[in-house]
């Protein structure tokens, strides 16, 4: 059997998933590894809309905002189960994604970001005023997932690091089978085709505005998932989830990765997630640091770290 | 009606400041299409700068004079050393490395200063002057001047002098301007020197008003991106228009609507101008190149 | 190219926890806003912990043993602040977490830590924290509902009975303004302007105008910390607006004077604490000792003028090595029952009493009511 680039994908992340914890010195380990997978989700919806189909979102934190207290806020006002809010935070972000998304899209470059800024600095500014239903910047409770204790009565006892660890892998590499299945969909080549160039696309036949809302709302969902599972996760949550520093973060992990594969952001996401843990021994220089890797990845790594090691390997082994 | 008057001294203040972030952001859009988002550390650099000279006991002016000029050499080094070496690379990417610079930047600004809050004294004095029962600072004054004055200084350069039109045509088609003659590496440098130096600006006279500390530039820069992009892009009027737009918006919705949703006042304008004109107030319509 | 992925992750994973088991010392865990919105806060905080340690180990520690402080920062982001308690309890191993500047990084440090029956210190305002009580957690600021309460006091006895309010809208400032709206009535003082600013605002006059113009105003209150605070007292005297000016606990260092400015500043009103009144204090006040040997420690180490918030680190650190000393034990189980078993222990911020149904161990007292004059901190009566 041939191996395509989407088993390949797939197959790398779950052997990654599986095997890391092997290395792993403590359990501190398990709670990193979750966060760079509920990062991943994020930045596999910024594959979808910036890496497929060519657009920038400078608010996509604020779509990861409504996910996140939909999980606070909707058990403790309708008693929906916490499993179900996570759904109902992704249909919220979908709808407010489709609403906002025909005329937003329709600018181009940095006008599309302000408008996106824009927007995500609304969300999170609303979870900051609306103190009576969101508790304010201090933060919020989120309730207990409860599958954990639903595994332990199956015997299968997991620590809450974990846990959340496996569980988050597994939700990473679904989103990776989703977003590379639509890469290989006649809307995925036609999103391709746009980023491209949108003028050839529609002369073609490829309704453009369609294909961009659709990513556009696409990519919001996952960004409402991850923040979602971030917010079960913690069992707390404030509106820094929704801030401006999220939405760049979001962004620059997919970019630095390398944002046209999903491996390639999911790669991202691990080392920016991994370069506080290991600039702690320098905190005083962490943020000079991080800006110089941001610059310097972009100026001699365009195309992303993953595809230039790789590219570098191949040539190597030439 | 003094309260009207109040709440429009307070809007065009603080829109002065934004107003001369805007046109820091149309000199560099105009030269190499880059939105620089370390525009607003180009401020806290000329308000930190300052204080730091200033507190070890050179005179006023003076500080200020060195804080410009360090700043727009800092602009040029980041013009050599991390656009130039990007050139042609995709919007997102140079959003990155600006940004990039703007986190370097203020880690820096914290190893080099403190990460405490800080000002200098105002140039004229704190005695507040009293106009039809509202009152206005000096310093706004200075503030307000210092943005009309770069915004004539900007306009008779771009429209009178050969070097502003050099600019405007390597903006237009850097390819072009080349083949005519123009060095476009020198307006570039340029560009950057000057930008960098009316942020540098903008954080002098606005210090003794609004404060500075290591983290004052991303507040700075989101409301310049923002008045640049209202106004439309890398037309310096538009900035100037923007910037205190935005300002004015902010402080009347504070006097008589809401002061928690004041910012977002700022930017549900923002969203509905580029609804209707996707190219902000003053901007050009552009086409594809296909 | 698996084989590369997976290589390149474990070089990564190894880099970092390359960390020394030696355990001949005491590891005590830090995770503290020193960088990011609350920087202000956390920066002294930060500065002073290290200066205690150091301090400690150079008398020999406690009963031999030193401190081994591992400090990490959380830049404010209570994601971050989980991670970081995280990582100091499962890697760390560290007896005691101290930290957790804003309400909401410790709110998020306070989980892992009472998962893991390790004690926590917290550095933050909100009464969340410390009720209903939890085993491990306890605080050393005085609730912002406190500082509302000691505000409340003084106005009742100006006798204003109108008053108007602009708050940041940081946690800091929203989570004082919600609990000084919610005890307010308790006073017989009725909010009539109720305005908000944002942290990096350059300028509140449209907000002040708008408290002025409110009909019957007395007084006006200002819960907020940063910059914020000192732009809007200047604000008050450009619109010459005559009437007492509050400012909350969130300013109290005199940084606040410089900022404002001692004219701008003169009769602002304030819930302190000792710290910034030590020449004041009697030579027999309890605190005096602690709080004189701390602001000439840190102001001779940093150069800058002590705080409450320093403070608050100060005193944290006071505890924990209390307790550690009192239970002869670094089990974080043993330091919890001592830490509870704390009584009349002088800080720079108040006596503390700590008991199995108080975790925050001060009462109104330790606040003292202050007023600028002339550029100083004077004492109210």
């Amino acid at each position: 059997m041939k191996m395509t680039p989407k088993l390949a994908t797939l197959l790398i992340l779950a052997a990654l998933v599986l095997l890391a914890p092997f290395l792993f010195p403590s359990n501190f380990y398990y709670r990193v590894g979750a966060l760079i997978f509920v990062n991943s989700i994020a930045v596999t919806g910024i594959v979808i809309l910036t890496g497929y189909a060519g657009q920038i979102s400078l608010g996509h934190a604020g779509f990861a905002g409504i996910g996140a207290y939909a999980c606070a806020l909707a058990p403790a006002h309708f008693g929906i189960h916490p499993a179900l809010a996570v759904v109902l935070g992704a249909a919220i972000s979908a709808l407010l994604a489709w609403l906002v998304g025909r005329p937003i899209l329709r600018l181009k470059g940095y006008y599309l970001g302000v408008a996106t800024l824009g927007l995500g600095i609304l969300i999170s500014m609303m979870l900051n005023n609306e103190r009576q239903l969101t508790r304010g910047p201090d933060g919020i409770e989120v309730p207990e997932l409860g599958l954990r204790a639903l595994l332990k009565g199956w015997g299968l006892d997991l620590t809450n690091g974990q846990f959340w660890y496996y569980f988050c892998g597994l939700c990473m590499i679904l989103g990776a089978w989703l977003a590379l299945n639509l890469h290989n969909s006649p809307s995925g080549r036609a999103l391709r085709a746009l980023h491209g160039s949108e003028v050839a696309a529609r002369t073609v036949g490829v309704d453009v505005a369609r294909m961009k809302l659709q990513a556009f709302v696409i990519s919001a969902v996952y960004a409402s998932v991850s923040g979602s599972l971030l917010a079960l996760q913690n069992k707390f949550i404030t509106p820094d989830v929704a801030g401006f520093m999220h939405s760049i973060e979001m962004v620059t992990m997919a970019v630095l990765g390398g944002v046209g594969s999903v491996l390639g952001a999911i790669f991202g996401a691990a080392i920016l997630t991994l370069l506080p843990q290991v600039l702690t021994v320098f905190a005083e220089y962490e943020q000079l640091v991080l800006g110089l890797v941001m610059m310097l990845v972009m100026i001699f790594l365009r195309e992303g770290l993953l595809p230039s090691i790789l590219r570098k390997l191949r040539r190597k082994g030439e | 009606m003094s309260e009207l008057l109040q709440f429009l001294f307070s809007g065009v203040t603080v829109g002065a400041v934004y107003a001369l972030v805007a046109l820091g952001f149309t000199i560099i859009y105009n030269a190499s299409d880059v939105v620089n988002f370390a525009q607003g550390e180009f401020v806290m650099l000329g308000g930190m700068i300052t204080w730091f000279a200033h507190q070890a006991g050179i005179p006023l002016p003076i500080a200020a004079f060195l804080a410009i000029s360090i700043t727009a050499a800092i602009g040029v080094a980041m013009n050599k050393l991390a656009i130039e070496p990007a050139r042609g690379a995709p919007i997102v990417s140079l959003i990155i490395i600006t940004i990039g610079a703007s986190i370097f930047l203020q880690g820096a600004a914290q190893l080099v200063f403190d990460k405490q809050i800080h000002d200098f004294p105002a140039f004229s004095g704190n005695t507040p002057i009293r106009v039809g029962g509202a009152t206005i600072l000096p310093q706004s004054l200075w503030v307000i001047g210092g943005a009309l004055a770069v915004f004539v200084g900007l306009w008779i350069f771009f429209t009178r002098t050969l070097l502003g039109r050099a600019v405007l045509a390597t903006s237009n088609n850097r390819l072009a301007a080349q083949l005519v003659g123009i060095n476009t590496n020198f307006v570039m440098t340029l560009s950057f020197a000057l930008s960098a130096g009316i942020g540098a600006l903008a954080g002098v006279l606005a210090t003794p008003i609004t404060l500075t500390a290591y983290n004052v530039g991303i507040a700075f820069a989101l409301k310049g991106f923002a008045g640049a992009m209202l106004g439309g892009m890398g037309n310096p009027k538009g900035a100037l228009v923007g910037g205190f737009l935005i300002g004015l918006i902010e402080a009347l919705t504070a006097g008589y609507l809401s002061s928690q949703y004041k910012d977002a006042a700022a930017f549900v304008v923002i969203l509905l101008v580029l609804f209707v004109r996707p190219q902000g107030l003053f901007g050009r319509k552009s086409t594809d190149r296909v | 190219m698996t084989k590369t992925t997976a290589g390149a992750l474990c070089a990564l994973l190894t880099a970092f926890s390359l960390a020394p088991a030696a355990q001949a010392e005491i590891r005590l865990g830090a995770s503290i806003s020193a960088t990011g919105p609350a920087a202000f806060l956390g920066d002294p905080e930060a500065k002073t912990l290290e200066l205690l340690v150091e301090e400690l180990n150079a008398k020999g520690g406690i009963d031999g043993e030193k401190i081994k402080l591992v400090l990490y920062d959380d830049g404010g982001d209570p994601n971050k602040a989980r991670t970081f308690a995280t990582r100091l309890i499962e890697d760390d191993e560290v007896v005691a977490i101290i930290g957790g500047t804003t309400t909401g990084a410790s709110m998020s440090i306070l989980a892992v830590a009472e998962d893991a029956e390790v004690p926590f210190i917290s550095l933050a305002g909100a009464i969340e924290i410390i009720k209903p009580v939890r085993p491990f957690v306890f605080k050393t600021p005085h609730t912002d509902r406190m500082a509302c309460q000691k505000i409340f006091e003084d106005m009742q006895k100006r006798g204003f009975t109108k008053i108007g309010m602009i708050s940041g809208t940081d946690g800091f400032g929203a989570s004082m303004q919600a609990q000084c709206k919610d005890v307010v009535g308790d006073y017989g003082i009725e909010i009539v302007s109720d305005e908000t600013y944002n942290p990096t605002d350059a300028d509140m006059t449209a907000q002040l105008t708008k408290i002025r113009n409110a009909s019957g105003v007395q007084a006006v209150l200002n819960p907020g910390f940063g910059q914020g605070p000192s732009i809007v007292t200047r604000n008050y005297r450009q619109l010459a607006i005559d009437l007492p000016l509050y400012q909350s606990h969130g300013v109290a260092s005199n940084g606040f004077i410089e900022l404002a400015g001692a004219q701008a500043a003169e009769g602002v009103r304030l819930p302190g604490t000792a710290l910034l009144v030590a020449d004041l204090l009697a030579e027999e006040d309890p605190q005096r000792e602690v709080v004189v040997a701390y602001r000439d420690a840190f102001e001779e180490k940093t150069k800058t003028p002590v705080g409450t918030f320093g403070g608050y680190a100060h005193d944290a650190f006071l505890i924990f090595t209390d307790a550690v000393a009192r239970a002869g034990s670094t089990e974080p189980g043993d330091i919890r029952d001592a830490i509870e078993a704390t009584a009349g222990l002088a800080g720079t911020t108040g006596i503390y009493n700590f008991s199995a149904e108080d975790h925050l161990g001060l009462d109104l007292s330790a606040f003292r009511m202050l007023e600028i004059k002339n550029g100083a901190w004077t004492l109210v009566e």
